[in-house]
């Protein structure tokens, strides 16, 4: 069959699949999360977005039978949690990262309560875009057959870097991240540029939910996000926040996570739980490549509360 | 001193009687805590008045511009411009009114370039941003002014000077009515600061523009100022036009009777051996250009360098490589004959220590207490432990009590966490961190930024003792007046190289001028 036509072709193919399947999550909470901290915040409750929007998606799609309205409801559903998580950090002394631990918790937390409902019914699911129909062998129509909100998260990663340099609002965000001082200098409304930009990163966090009930897994369980939204939040660190970094970084992560299937597929099983781990080993050997004592890291915000 | 101070608000007028009023201020007053740092301060300044606010360290400078400006909420009091009431409570409420402000400490934002950050205090920000536009408008604008600023370079790796030139070129774009300037000559040398403040003044002519100047520099003070106002420990002593005050009447008002410390004597004449030899250094800046390039430089014992020169040329990375802050890249520094790298116990060993620039930044740790701060290099040494592993609260209390009384710092609070205190309070605190223990080798660079008049003479009185007890004393400087004083030898950095090298002695003032221009 096409398999064995393919042959070893067969893993470099099915990596590139796999990274622009899996990486959609990933792609869409970095790219929240590098908004967020570029604002001087850290919000480590996408976690708990990602889950509600999953669940906010699948139930609206279900009742609604419109992917795309639960694809805003989980935008919606992210958004209003990142309004709380900028909310609670607007008082002082209120640490980010304790916020956001908590919220994570509180997200999954309504996600399952409000979602049992919809574990047994199917949603109608996202459209897909056929890049492959040329291909006779269904290897490569499978790895092209590309999402719609990944190609709308490949625009937003040059968009979003785009608007952090030559936009007055893009300007506003760095500064009120960099230096408070600064900002307080130049008159910039510190509290609501950040809150500003946690909602907006709230909301691409929830969009990426979307992707993971509505395509791929493409149901709605408790089990769904295996840390996703966690790891994502890693992945900025790795980016050095640049929004473009994020989109490699989520791909190689992404590619990386489907190294063991891939493999399978082709006959290698030995060491299945092994390759699983690879995107973790990779994270950890490209921090260690790409991390210098001797410079610090370029590009991080110095208002984070870790800079601190 | 009274006499004068009966002057106060009697309002005369900068040199026409109708000239009217700018910016008034009644009443204001701000505790922080149970410190009252203003107490029912009133002045005025007059419309096209070049206007001086004196005062010692700590005396409130920073805290009324900052009031005045809405940077900070003043507890009570009126601000009024052109004799309308206004509420200003944020920047952008300031710069409708007509003001502009120069930070004492900065306010560019480090990770963006000198380009971007110029951009951003334009305003209305263009909601996009046309990058080559603006560049080329900048460098137009820039080239009218007495600057040379790199503007690709990201502001937090420009030396202080250069820090301080962006800062007012920002204020320069904005063209505000009343400018307001915290110390904004603070680490110019003396040509760069005459060319600002020469045009500023013109402006005041010229435009109507109205200046507000904080500074502790007599000199610019006598030169360009109309008016002054004095404040000490938060209350206004005197405000009035300038004519008739001399420094010394000035410098009463500011400090009272307090007595003023001495350069002391050069004493030691003969030289000791080298203390310090740096071979070929080498060291690159943070964009990885090179900054020091192959630099040579013996210093004996007993003996003070000093090194001249324009911010930016290298002299920040020369103290960091020495300082321990940055690696060189070549060469090595030696000291006693045997090789240094800085490191904490090498420090200890030889006795080396030092002064960098923007002490809060490079030698603080900003939320730790004053004690904290004033044990960084003692609290694991015998007499500040407690069975060797564990620190001794009370013991490093005790000191920091003991400096904080002998450094005049402050308030005089152990406790208190450092950023809060006045900048010329925290140069005092490292100084006396740094100085206190018996110094064999001594970096300095800038030491008297931001202080007043009485605080820099007692530094470089300490300066100078410790060189007469055989220390050897490196004084990067951009005050060419100080460097006179304190140096017996005078050195010229340039483009990470040092180009012209002097006994006191023989000193040439107009050569020196035109090495640090690079020719
Ligand atoms: N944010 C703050 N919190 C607590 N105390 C403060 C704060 N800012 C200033 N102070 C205190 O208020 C007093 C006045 O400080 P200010 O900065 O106005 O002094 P200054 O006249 O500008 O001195 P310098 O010449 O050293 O800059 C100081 O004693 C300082 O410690
Ligand atoms: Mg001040």
């Amino acid at each position: 069959m096409n398999d064995s036509a393919l042959g070893w072709w067969g893993v470099p193919l099915a990596i590139l699949g796999g990274a622009i399947r899996a990486s959609t999550p990933y792609l869409f909470v970095s790219l929240g999360e590098c908004l967020t901290e570029k604002s001087g915040r850290i919000n480590l409750g996408l976690e708990g977005n990602l889950v509600l929007g999953a669940m906010s998606a699948y139930a609206v799609s279900y009742l609604s039978g419109s992917p795309w309205l639960g694809v805003l409801a989980a935008g919606a559903a992210g958004m209003l949690l990142g309004m709380l998580h900028a909310w609670l950090c607007s008082y002082p002394k209120v640490n980010d990262i304790a916020v956001g631990i908590a919220l994570m918790m509180f997200g999954a937390g309504i996600a399952f309560f409000f979602g049992k409902p919809y574990i047994q019914p199917a949603a109608p699911h996202l459209p897909a875009i056929s890049f492959g129909a040329w291909s006779g062998s269904a290897q490569v129509r499978s790895a092209l057959e590309i999402n719609v909100l990944f190609v709308i998260g490949l625009g937003i990663a040059p968009l979003l870097s785009w608007f952090l340099s030559n936009t007055r609002w893009g300007l506003m965000v760095r500064t009120v991240g960099d230096s408070r001082d600064a900002a307080g200098a130049l008159g910039f409304p510190v509290n609501s540029v950040r809150a500003v930009a946690t909602m907006t990163g709230g909301f691409l966090a929830g969009v990426g939910g979307a992707f993971l009930s509505l395509y791929y897994p493409g149901s709605w369980n408790e089990g769904l996000s295996s840390g996703q939204g966690l790891i994502a939040v890693a992945l900025v660190v790795f980016a050095h926040w640049q929004p473009m970094r994020c989109l490699y970084a989520a791909l190689l992560f992404g590619g990386a996570g489907a190294l063991g299937p891939a493999l399978q597929s082709v006959g290698v099983t030995g060491g299945y739980y092994l390759f699983n781990a690879a995107p973790y080993v990779l994270t950890l050997l490209l921090m260690m490549a790409t991390c210098s004592p001797e410079r610090t890291l370029s590009g991080i915000p110095g208002e984070l509360s870790i800079t601190k | 001193m009274n006499t004068l101070a009966g002057g106060q608000q009697t309002g005369q007028v900068f040199d026409s009687s109708h000239s009217p009023v700018a910016l008034e201020v009644i009443g204001l007053s701000k505790r922080f805590g149970a410190l009252p740092a203003l107490e029912g301060v009133s002045f005025r300044l007059w419309q096209g008045s070049f206007h001086a606010l004196l005062g010692g360290n700590g005396a409130g400078k920073s805290t009324l511009v900052k009031c005045v400006m809405g940077y900070q909420p003043a507890d009570h009091g009126t601000v009024l411009i052109g004799n309308r009431e206004c509420v200003i409570e944020s920047a952008r409420d300031a710069h409708r009114h007509g003001l502009g402000m120069v930070y004492q400490h900065f306010t560019l934002v480090p990770d963006m370039t000198v380009l971007e950050n110029l951009v951003l205090s334009r305003l209305p920000i263009p909601k996009m941003i046309a990058w080559k536009k603006e560049r080329q408008r900048l460098e137009t604008l820039i080239a009218e002014t007495p600057f040379r600023i790199p503007l690709h370079k990201k502001a937090g790796e420009l030396a202080a000077g250069e820090k301080q030139k962006v800062e007012l070129l920002k204020q320069l774009f904005l063209q505000p009515k009343i400018l307001i300037l915290d110390e904004p000559t603070s680490v110019l040398t003396p040509q760069e600061a005459d060319g600002i403040l020469g045009m500023l003044k013109e402006r005041t002519r010229s435009h109507g523009l109205t200046v507000l100047i904080i500074t502790h520099k007599f000199r610019e003070v006598m030169n360009y100022a109309d008016a002054v106002s004095v404040l000490r420990r938060g209350k206004l002593i005197y405000s009035g036009p300038l004519a008739g005050n001399t420094p010394a009447m000035l410098a009463e008002l500011m400090i009272g009777n307090e007595t003023i410390a001495r350069i002391g004597e050069r004493t030691r004449a003969e030289k000791g051996p080298v203390k310090l030899a740096i071979n070929h250094l080498s060291a690159d800046s943070d964009t990885g250009a090179l900054a020091v390039d192959r630099l040579s430089l013996n210093l004996h014992g007993g003996e003070i360098v000093g090194i001249a020169g324009v911010s930016g040329n290298g002299q920040r990375e020369l103290v960091q490589a020495l300082s321990g802050q940055r690696k060189p890249d070549q060469g090595g520094i030696c000291i006693d004959d045997l090789p240094y790298a800085a490191t904490r116990r090498e420090m200890a060993r030889f006795r080396c220590n030092c002064l960098p620039e923007e002490p809060l930044r490079n030698a603080c740790v900003p939320r730790m207490s004053l004690a904290g701060n004033l044990a960084l290099r003692t609290f694991d040494r015998p007499g500040f432990t407690r069975w060797r592993w564990f620190i001794d609260a009370k013991a490093q209390k005790e000191h920091a009590l003991e400096l904080i009384e002998r450094y005049r710092i402050h308030p005089s609070e152990p406790g208190r966490r450092i950023e809060t205190l006045s900048g010329g309070n925290v140069q005092r605190l490292v100084l006396a961190r740094e100085l206190s223990g018996q110094a064999d080798l001594l970096v300095v660079a800038n030491p008297c930024f931001g202080l007043d008049f009485a605080a820099a003479s007692e530094v470089r009185k300490q300066l100078m003792q410790a060189r007469n007890n055989g220390a050897a004393v490196l004084l990067v400087s951009e005050d060419l007046d100080e460097l006179l004083e304190l140096s017996d030898r005078i050195a010229v950095m340039f483009e990470g190289r040092l180009i012209y090298e002097a006994p006191i002695a023989a000193v040439d003032l107009d050569e020196i001028g035109l090495k640090m221009a690079g020719h």
